[in-house]
């Protein structure tokens, strides 16, 4: 899961990459409405949590300028007015959550992961595919009731194909869910990273399409 | 708590009986000395008729007792007549003249009292008759003439007084109802209700007062307004390091790579001392807020203050403050405290936008005040007018800025009626703030 932080506040901002990237995350942190627009017209996400005072205008400018470009990207706003005028005109602008600063960082993780749940259509909180469990909350994954351990980043990788797996996820794709800006990409990394998983979870649970990427294979 | 009405009624009611005082006295005077004349008149008239009437003094009856001839009935309890001969006999009076002789005078008016009573007597000498005619009346009576006729007045004027007052009362209260009713629209007011009252409706009289209270209430609604601006931003400005403290604790309990938890912990401190340094700008604009318009205007010795206030200051490793010599024993007039917080808060200001370089504290070469300037990356020149604002916090904003320095630095210059004035700098980038003798 990617997730943009428009948040202008240099403390918060670092919590949240730090905090948020504990929970299986890789975030991407700008302070203005215009680099976040930058990174928004650059760089896909899985949600976005946006401050509401931004330097140089209000949080939800760039979030009617998303919801104009029929971007259906979730958003999570964060704000320290917590007028209900304040949280109305939020939720009305395209917001799909709502948080009053401060806020506790877990309970800003489990909104973060109901919104993207709810944009990818599901209901359950809890990936399940064949006999493999991936509770995106914990991050913790059971094949057939057995826990296995996975990296961080495998999970990710495991989530991202389990989130629609019937749909086909590309190489590239899944490096960007997998690594913000500044971290350097080996070129190879997704494929070591699969590979892994097909170690610890069954050889056959993944599937590799030559030349378009990789997506669960349909359960037996 | 005296009442307008009361006030009003107690003075038009002394003034109308003052003026009918006045004007009874006036009449009374006036009544009096008509009557005099009248009165003088009928005696001369009357001297003279009986003078004409008396034959010579030969007609005295044979016994040598004078004889009483009756005068008019109308006169009979007013006038009185003697018939003198010229040789000092009684010739003749009238029924109810006294028996002495009623004056010495030998002709013309005389005053003079006969048994206990003052008599005013005009006589008549005739040579030819040898007689000397004495008509007189009593000053009593004449007194009590124009007695009668001041009652006469006077009586019907107090009855009527009560009446007046009535009058008066009434009408005093129907005058003062345009302000029993404003003052029963405000007393009916909502505590927040700023609404200007109606001047259309006000009499010309109450208008000033009603555009005073208009004037307040303006004032009133923008203080308010100012106070729910400003605990709004510092909602906002107090909640995000609240916000960045927690989220950055929790970070560090529940990450397992000490690393992570010691860059956690670094910001946690570094939240806490910006948050304990908004509080301390916050409780300073309030504190200035709370001041008032009456400062303790002094000589402050600018140099002494300057390297007081900035030796106690924690600076960065790579900043180093220069203070003009200059500035040594250079005095502004000022008030000490709110100088002192310009300073610091310029200062401070100042260091936060720089990792390193120069903060120069300056007097001005034509005296006019002193400057700082810093080295950072200054204000673009749209936003300059925008900073002293409380809570601004412009593009160039430092990490720990709270968009409350400048302000304060502005709110305690004016407060010293000193000014500030900012500028980018001419030579570098960096910014130049002013303090100028107003």
């Amino acid at each position: 899961m990617r997730i943009l932080v428009v948040e202008d506040d240099p403390i918060l901002s670092d919590g949240l990459r730090a905090g948020l990237g504990l929970g299986g995350a890789t975030v991407d942190c700008v302070g203005t409405c215009v680099d976040a627009e930058a990174a928004l017209a650059t760089s896909a996400f899985s949600a976005i949590v946006l401050d509401l005072m931004l330097p140089d205008g209000s949080g939800l400018d760039v979030l009617r300028g998303l919801r104009g470009r029929k971007d259906r990207t979730p958003v999570v706003l964060l704000t320290a007015r917590d007028a209900v005028a304040d949280r109305i005109a939020g939720l009305d602008g395209g917001a799909d959550d709502y948080l009053g600063k401060p806020f506790d960082l877990d309970e800003l993780s489990a909104r973060i992961r109901a919104v993207v749940r709810r944009a990818s259509g599901r209901a359950a909180a809890v990936l399940e595919h064949g006999g493999i469990r991936l509770d995106p909350g914990s991050l913790a994954v059971t094949v057939d009731g057995v826990p296995v351990g996975l990296s961080r980043r495998e999970v990710m990788v495991l989530a991202a194909l389990m989130e629609r797996p019937d749909v086909l996820r590309s190489k590239a794709e899944l490096e960007e869910r997998l690594y913000g800006w500044q971290e350097e990409v080996e070129s190879n990394a997704v494929e070591v990273h699969v590979h892994n998983l097909r170690a610890k979870i069954g050889k056959h649970a993944i599937e590799t399409v030559r030349g378009l990427g990789y997506r669960m294979r349909a359960s037996a | 708590m005296t009442s307008l009405r009361v006030r009003l009624f107690a003075i038009l009611l002394l003034a109308t009986g003052l003026i009918w005082l006045s004007a009874v006295a006036w009449i009374y005077l006036g009544s009096k000395r008509e009557v005099e004349q009248v009165l003088d008149t009928r005696l001369q008239e009357a001297a003279r008729m009986v003078g004409s009437l008396v034959g010579a003094v030969g007609g005295t009856t044979s016994d040598g007792t004078p004889s009483t001839f009756p005068g008019p009935t109308a006169y009979e309890r007013q006038l009185s007549c003697q018939i003198w001969s010229l040789d000092g006999r009684m010739v003749a009076r009238s029924s109810g003249a006294p028996e002495r002789r009623l004056t010495d005078a030998p002709a013309g008016f005389s005053e003079r009292e006969v048994d206990g009573e003052t008599w005013r007597v005009f006589t008549v000498e005739d040579a030819e008759k040898g007689v000397r005619v004495m008509v007189g009346d009593r000053l009593g009576l004449r007194e009590r003439l124009v007695t009668d006729l001041i009652m006469g007045l006077v009586t019907p004027a107090l009855l009527v007084v009560p009446f007046l007052g009535m009058l008066i009362w009434a009408s005093l209260g129907r005058g003062l109802r345009p302000l029993r009713l404003m003052a029963r629209d405000l007393a009916g007011r909502d505590a927040d209700d700023m609404s200007a009252i109606d001047a259309g409706r006000t009499p010309a009289e109450v208008r000033p007062l009603a555009d005073a209270l208009n004037g307040l209430f303006l004032k009133v609604e923008a203080a308010r307004r100012h106070e729910r601006e400003v605990t709004a931003f510092a909602a906002h400005e107090l909640r995000t390091p609240l916000a960045g403290l927690k989220t950055q604790a929790q970070v560090a309990m529940a990450t397992t790579d000490p690393d992570v938890a010691k860059a956690a912990l670094r910001q946690i401190l570094a939240a806490v001392d910006r948050t304990t340094r908004l509080v301390r700008q916050l409780l300073d604009a309030a504190r200035l807020d709370a001041a008032g318009e009456s400062p303790t205007l002094a000589e402050v010795d600018v140099g002494a203050l300057v390297a007081e206030t900035v030796d106690g200051m924690r600076m960065p490793a790579g900043v180093r403050t220069l203070i003009d010599p200059g500035l040594r024993g250079y005095t502004l007039r000022a008030d000490a405290e709110s100088l002192r917080l310009a300073v610091r808060n310029l200062h401070e200001n100042a260091v936060h936008h720089m990792d390193a370089g120069t903060v120069e504290w300056l007097a001005r070469p034509d005296g006019e005040g002193m400057l700082v300037r810093d080295e950072g990356p200054g204000i673009p020149a749209e936003e300059l007018p925008h900073v002293t604002t409380r809570f601004f916090r412009g593009r160039h904003k430092s990490a720990t800025g709270s968009g409350l320095g400048l302000a304060i630095a502005e709110m305690a210059s004016r407060r010293s009626g000193l000014s500030l004035r900012l500028r980018n700098r001419p030579d570098r980038p960096g910014l130049e703030v002013e303090i100028l003798r107003a």
